[in-house]
């Protein structure tokens, strides 16, 4: 576990942030442009010395009062945005860099393996500016993890890369992401590498955090996350079985079981659905006659209403919450009160895994 | 064709040009990562300061340098020496080594400097293996702009490095005596030599880094 308390005042800007990272999973670090995330990893990370902040990694104190451990004795492993490769060096000598610095005794990534993980066995021997951008960051990461890093930190890793460098890193990412068994602080400001990536979320707005927690709660409550018109829900589910005859794959949660287009996973296997608030809708009785087939009971447990048209509707289901963007009009019509039980109909569930 | 006195000039040339060259980069490197990284206040003198050989006359310089080198100053008794001629030719030449290496530093991002921290290397050790690397263009120019610039100097040199053979006798002055006794033939030869010289040291110095660029 990684417990921080940072305190960093820029001009009129000022930091002042007090939680924890678990030592299992990613955390996302979200916000909008400006709200401080990179004054926060600085300061974390030890790149600026923010004075009267601490951080503890495990049982090792990084920063208190009496001391500052500088950048190069500190384990971690970080991913800047853009890659930030050494422009004179071959990709081998890139990844080298950091590892050969690591006392052996403390290595515990194999260099060849990472290469492989990273799909960068074929690139050793060329120069970055022969690289395209995402090649270039899975390097950037693969050179970080070489570094046999307590924790990992991305810094916006997919920004400013177009849809085809992103297509290039995504699938290395979201696979190296399940094998590492360290910390990830995944800094993103979309919504979507989130709902993808992060397990835990730390939301931060204006130099203070505003939420912290698990992603699926924090999508729930978060004003920010969870607005018009992108408002959207994150089940974490189980893969229990596939239909061969329909080729549909039942995906369960407590709340009840999803189905979707056959994947191409195991049963048991966790998998992550994100559902947009404005596709689910509400019927009182179970509908009979639908062409739909996700359909979940629940119970209303908040009704709040987004302008004078449009209401949002959480809907408790098993441990999960569901929202539910529906008109003002039909919140009316159907009478919904908190309490109500309703059926809530899916018209279509998004992948995540 | 060549005096043996043009022969010990062309030697204590060469050995003063290498002498200057070779400590040069050794102060001028601290001094030019410095003005590249500093936030500092006191940047703009200290940079005004190394840029002073720029403009001040060499007979300027040469005489301050005259007062401090000579019999009642704080260095006594280096005037005149080819020790005095190496003290000199360094503040001479110093903005001609500290210039390319401090514009070179400063085209080396901070955040390459921050990455290698981040896989573990120390301050030194990044300037080592990252630092100087890449600004080996710039250390080239320094090396080639230091050396053909002491090759050439005149006016320190004269001021306080009189005239012995084969101690503070150099090339420039070499020509010069032979002018002023007539004998051209012979001033040809020296002048010619080192506009030679001259032209391929600078022709090195453009070609190595354009090999740079190609290959980064």
């Amino acid at each position: 576990m990684i417990e921080f308390k940072l305190n960093i005042s820029k001009g009129s800007f000022n930091l002042d942030v007090e939680s924890s990272i678990p030592s299992q999973g990613v955390t996302a670090l979200f916000g909008p442009s400006g709200c401080g995330k990179t004054t926060f990893l600085r300061a974390l990370c030890g790149l600026d010395k923010a004075e009267g902040s601490y951080v503890k990694i495990d049982n090792e104190i990084w920063q208190d009062k009496t001391q500052f451990i500088p950048v190069h004795k500190r384990s971690l492993g970080f991913v800047f945005q853009e890659g930030n490769l050494f422009p004179h060096l071959s990709i081998r000598k890139n990844l080298e860099y950091g590892f050969k610095r690591i006392q052996s005794e403390k290595k515990n990534i194999d260099f060849k393996e990472t290469v492989n993980l990273l799909g960068l066995s074929k690139h050793l021997e060329k120069m970055p500016n022969e690289l395209s951008g995402g090649e270039k960051q899975r390097v950037a990461i693969a050179r970080a993890l070489l570094t046999s890093p307590k924790l990992l930190v991305l810094d916006e890793p997919l920004t400013g890369l177009d849809q085809k460098s992103k297509s290039e890193i995504l699938p290395f990412l979201s696979n190296l992401i399940k094998t590492l068994k360290i910390p990830v602080l995944y800094v993103s400001h979309d919504t979507s590498e989130i709902a993808q990536f992060a397990d835990h979320v730390i939301l931060l707005g204006n130099g203070k955090i505003e939420a912290s927690g698990k992603v699926e709660d924090i999508f729930l409550k978060s004003s920010s996350l969870n607005s018009e018109p992108n408002a959207e829900t994150v089940i974490e589910t189980t893969l229990k079985e596939h239909d061969e005859k329909y080729l549909l794959s039942t995906l369960t949660f407590p709340g009840g079981n999803f189905y979707v287009s056959k994947v191409n996973f195991e049963p048991g296997q966790k998998v992550r659905l994100r559902i947009l608030a404005k596709s689910v809708s509400l019927t009182l009785n179970k509908p009979e006659d639908t062409s739909i087939l996700n359909i979940i009971s629940g119970e209303i447990t908040e009704i709040t209403e987004i302008n004078g048209a449009r209401m949002n509707i959480k809907i408790s289901a098993g441990d999960i919450s569901i929202l539910s963007h529906i008109t003002k009009k039909s919140a009316e019509a159907l009478n919904l009160e908190i309490g109500k039980k309703v059926f809530a109909q899916i018209k279509s569930v998004e992948l995540l895994t | 064709m060549l005096s043996e006195n043009d022969i010990m000039a062309l030697i204590t040339t060469l050995k003063l040009a290498l002498t200057t060259t070779v400590l040069l980069l050794i102060f001028a490197t601290p001094v030019a990562w410095w003005l590249a990284r500093t936030k500092s206040k006191f940047k703009i003198f200290i940079e005004a300061l190394t840029s002073l050989p720029l403009i001040l006359p060499p007979t300027v310089l040469g005489f301050y340098l005259l007062i401090i080198l000579g019999k009642n100053g704080p260095l006594a008794n280096l005037a005149f020496s080819f020790t005095g001629l190496v003290i000199g030719s360094i503040i001479y030449s110093l903005p001609f080594v500290v210039q390319p290496l401090k514009n070179s530093f400063e085209s080396i991002s901070d955040y390459n400097l921050e990455a290698s921290a981040t896989l573990g290397a120390s301050p030194l050790e990044t300037f080592f293996s990252l630092v100087i690397p890449m600004a080996k263009p710039g250390f080239i120019t320094a090396a080639v702009l230091g050396m053909a610039h002491t090759i050439g100097e005149f006016g320190v040199v004269l001021m306080i490095g009189g005239n012995i053979p084969g101690e503070t006798q150099v090339l420039s002055i070499a020509i010069y005596d032979h002018v002023e006794s007539g004998e051209y033939s012979q001033a040809h030869i020296l002048s010619g030599g080192l506009l030679i010289l001259s032209f391929i040291l600078l022709s090195l110095v453009f070609a190595l880094n354009k090999k740079r660029k190609v290959m980064p």
